[in-house]
């Protein structure tokens, strides 16, 4: 049986627990169930929020593309993706991914290649706003994440 | 052929998206980028560097040496930072 990803580009937040019973209820198949979610996070006290700016459409595509890589690499019964945009405060959730499967390997595995997949190709970019009322700039993109989606290319 | 530009790069043009068009000898997204370039102050500034300059062909993306032939949409963007 084929197994389709549940991908959602959204401004609001979600719920990542409603989000997991989704992948499990009434299932008796499913072994293993793994979650992770994004936090906007403020390291030193002057982040404001983060503006999550995307491109409509190619974002859905994006990440439905790198979605149906992992359900061809590993035995999924189900992924689901939720990444939002807009303004984002610290503490405030950014990023969904439950990956649900007969055994934790693939699980674990699948939701970390979603992650870092994500963070390389989906089109978004974040700005910061400073509690100060400046404008923090882009965030910059980091080689450690080009290098966490390298180790997947095989 | 609609083009559509993100983040620093909008900032840096001063338009989310205008319609293009591009002569006939200009073939690849590297070739758009300098013929963009030429447009004015904004333009240059916004593609100063190529290596931090990404783009998408009709919403996939596509590298510097790619055709734009038949594209509808064109996009250039910065390195993404979501997740």
């Amino acid at each position: 049986m084929s197994v389709e990803a549940t991908i959602r580009v959204q401004a609001a937040d979600f719920d990542a627990a409603q989000e997991e019973a989704l992948l499990t209820q009434g299932r008796r198949d499913v072994g293993a169930l793994v979650a992770f979610t994004g936090l906007c996070r403020d390291d030193d006290g002057a982040l404001a929020a983060l503006e999550l700016e995307h491109y409509p459409g190619m974002a859905e595509e994006e990440i439905g593309r790198v979605a149906r890589d992992a359900l061809a690499r590993w035995p999924l019964t189900g992924l689901t993706v939720i990444h939002r945009h807009g303004l984002i405060r610290p503490g405030e959730r950014i990023v969904l991914v439950v990956a649900a499967a007969r055994h934790r390997g693939e699980a674990f595995a699948a939701a970390e290649f979603m992650m870092d997949y994500l963070k390389t190709r989906a089109p978004f970019w974040k700005k910061e706003r400073r509690v100060d009322g400046t404008d923090g700039g882009w965030v910059a993109a980091k080689d450690a994440d080009d290098s966490a989606a390298a180790r997947w290319e095989s | 052929m609609k083009a559509v530009y993100f983040a620093w790069v909008r900032e840096r043009i001063g338009v989310s998206e205008e319609e293009i068009d591009p002569p006939r000898e200009v073939e690849t997204v590297r070739q758009l980028v300098d013929w963009l370039s030429a447009r004015g102050e904004g333009y240059a500034a916004a593609f100063a560097n190529p290596k931090t300059i990404r783009a998408a062909i009709d919403k996939t993306h596509a590298a510097p040496d790619a055709p734009i032939g038949a594209a509808r949409e064109i996009a250039f963007f910065p390195p993404m930072t979501g997740g």
